[in-house]
């Protein structure tokens, strides 16, 4: 789950991580309120929304008077904000955070994310902060330093050190930069996070540690034992579908082709849409219809893919385990009859009680085209919609 | 022979005593020589009481102590599975599976390093394949976990996934086309796990028994490109290889939570292409894995 800045910035300040003042605000009077109470003499304003790269996009800008404020906050509050995260149709901004200004002397970069292969936490960081750190591993690797922390012993002040000195943080600042690397890590793992990043984190002119970024991304599977965490999901900034899929606990993905599939078992699924790739056509969707595929969850799931208006046909592909090829192909039937199917169907079952499942299809009455394989079911769906 | 448990294999069923746990303790006792083999279940509130015949221990230890069992199922719910795993652990068993989807990841990372530690220290170590997975099965023998067991066959070909129902889809296949399987083995689909592609590999390749191996990945991580690193340099077997995700888009978590393109290493097209650089015969169509496996006997 994804939240925004200012919501970061909130939970890097409860755990003492040194963040601008800021106000977050929906509205261009309270944007120009904000700066009122934030007071000085430069603001940044700061659109909000789940995606990186905004201050290229024009969702960043610098503001001295109290009048550039309000304009800013007007020309950004509403504006369709496209960057490199948000796809061509970009994202609607609705959120702005009001901040005072810094005095920057370097960026920097910091991130807290779990590392697969040695199975503990990594700390990155880098003198190259501002730019997308994905460039900066690409172009000058050296330039990023790691360290891996067991959770069992957390960062240890010489690895925090490390990094300090590593992407050459002023003497003056160690410190500091230590104690925020401490307080990143301890907010990653009481958060349950799967990223805490930080880019940038800057020191000012007086030598203070800053983080004037703050992006985050939780563990969906922790999201129970943190209810201050869930509230701050901001549905606005999420897939419809998608919401209306993890309803009825489907596991529901968006993609751009037009073939709706509806698979049980998330690595059958992905071989599924890889397969129907495999024979020209593009999936409309990744849809994992889980192993408890009641008639009401695959009634729902055909709803959900048939609400894309650029799916021209429909591939059911179940191995039947547990869950039974008579109920699915019962569950088919009954929602294909529901939502007045329009669109040619494949189904292709197999497992357990395959041949009642394919007699149910059958006796339907319903123009199911039945596939013994995933390869066969691919090819008659590519043909069926050309 | 197999790979990890055979038809002598003593079973403590961890969450026995749950909805999931009952449903598939019954369904892998139905199984080969499943009354044998599952001989204890753990719910220290019911310690003494049985469920399908299986006596109810208080704890692992005991379990382990009274029964001699030396591998565990665990089905415990999300919230409480890594504190089962670490029980097993703590009780030196020889294999613990956990079947148990949506444990959080720093539960995970928490008790691996503990494992870790403990092996460090000198102590026993436990296997731990999952979480977030099918189980394993050696056909004819033993089915520990949650894949249905009449489309196995006794064979001679090793299957290993981290997804379940393309570990059925692989088996299937095969039996079909006349192969059995020495073993089937679900590594799961959660970024932090036990036993992964690579160990299960060297574990078919040291078994008499298995010939030849399909290898199944996906999108997300490291792994696959490790174990075919290991397989260029020592597989005597013949491997097919696959991956799925050639269509998942970067920077979207597909069902697994293991399955998330993070970088430009672990797409599926990148991972295809070091198995194929290490010697695996790989597809990009996987309704022919078991038909390319049968060429290459």
């Amino acid at each position: 789950m994804k939240i925004h800045e200012y919501q970061g910035k909130q939970i890097l300040k409860k755990f003492g991580v040194t963040v601008p003042r800021g106000i977050h605000c929906t509205t261009v009077d309270d944007a120009v309120k904000a700066a009122e109470t934030l007071g000085g003499k430069v603001w940044v304003v700061k659109a909000q929304i789940h995606a990186g790269g905004r201050g290229k996009g024009g969702g960043v800008k610098v503001a001295k008077s109290l009048d550039e404020v309000r304009q800013y906050a007007d020309q950004i509050l509403g504006m369709q904000l496209i960057t490199h995260q948000t796809g061509p149709e970009g994202q609607k901004v609705r959120n702005l955070l009001i901040e005072e200004g810094a005095d920057i002397k370097h960026e920097y970069y910091v991130a807290a994310l779990t590392d697969r292969a040695t199975q503990k936490v990594a700390i990155m960081a880098s003198s190259e902060g501002g730019m997308d750190i994905e460039e900066v591993a690409h172009s000058t690797p050296e330039k990023i330093i790691k360290v891996f922390v067991d959770p069992l012993t957390g960062l240890t002040d010489e690895q925090a050190l490390t990094l300090a000195k590593g992407i050459g943080i002023p003497e003056g600042s160690v410190a500091q930069a230590v104690d925020t690397f401490k307080k990143l890590y301890t907010t990653y793992m009481e958060t349950d996070a799967s990223l805490a990043e930080i880019n940038p984190l800057i020191h000012e002119g007086d030598g203070t540690i800053k983080a004037l970024d703050a992006k985050f991304n939780f563990d969906s599977n922790a999201l129970y034992r943190h209810p201050e965490i869930v509230e701050m999901r901001d549905l606005d900034e999420e897939d419809a579908d998608e919401i209306e899929a993890s309803k009825f606990d489907l596991a529901y993905i968006s993609l751009d082709g037009n073939i709706g599939c509806l698979v049980n078992g998330a690595g059958l699924a992905m071989a599924t849409m890889d397969t129907i790739k495999l024979f020209g056509a593009e999936p409309a969707n990744f849809l994992d219809v889980g192993g408890g595929a009641t008639t009401e969850k695959v009634t729902e799931a055909f709803k959900i893919m048939l609400k894309n208006p650029k799916v021209k046909g429909i591939l059911v592909n179940i191995f039947g385990g547990i869950m039974r090829c008579d109920t699915i192909a019962t569950g088919v039937v009954t929602a294909a009859k529901e939502v007045h199917l329009s669109v040619p169907l494949v189904v292709r079952m197999k497992g357990t009680n395959e041949e009642i499942g394919k007699q149910i299809l059958r006796d339907s009455g319903l123009p199911i085209i039945a596939a013994d394989t995933m390869a066969e079911a691919a090819q008659k769906i590519v043909d069926a919609v050309k | 022979m197999s790979i990890l448990i055979n038809k002598d294999t003593k079973v403590i069923t961890q969450g026995i005593t749950g909805k999931t746990g009952q449903f598939h303790t019954e369904k892998c006792q139905e199984y080969a020589n499943g009354k044998e083999c599952f001989v204890a279940g753990v719910n220290p509130k019911k310690a003494g009481e049985k469920i399908f015949d299986i006596p109810i221990y208080a704890s692992v230890k005991e379990a382990a102590g009274e029964t001699g069992a030396t591998v565990s199922v665990i089905y415990v719910p999300p919230a409480g599975a890594a504190a089962a795993i670490w029980e097993a652990v703590e009780a030196d068993l020889d294999l613990a599976i956990c079947i148990t989807e949506g444990i959080p990841v720093r539960d995970m990372l928490e008790v691996r390093n503990k494992m870790k530690a403990k092996e460090a220290a000198g102590g026993k170590k436990t296997l731990l394949l999952g979480p977030n997975c099918p189980g394993l099965i050696t056909p004819d023998e033993i089915k520990i976990g949650i894949m249905p067991g009449h489309i196995h066959r006794k064979g001679r070909i090793g299957v290993v996934s981290r997804s379940g129902t393309l570990t059925y889809e692989a088996v299937a296949q095969l039996t079909e086309i006349g192969l059995g399987q020495s073993s089937a083995v679900g590594i799961g689909g959660d970024p932090i796990n036990g036993l992964k592609h690579i160990d299960v590999m060297q574990m078919f390749n040291d078994d008499p028994d298995t010939d030849a191996v399909i290898m199944i990945g996906e999108i997300g991580g490291p792994d696959e490109a490790e174990a075919a690193q290991w397989c260029k340099a020592n597989m005597k077997k013949p491997i097919v290889g696959f991956i799925a995700g050639v269509t998942a888009p970067a920077g979207k978590r597909m069902g697994h939570a293991g399955a998330l393109i993070s970088g430009g290493a672990d797409t599926a097209d990148a991972k295809l292409a070091i198995m194929e650089e290490c010697g695996f015969k790989v597809t990009r169509n996987p309704s022919e894995m078991a038909k390319l496996l049968k060429a290459m006997l």
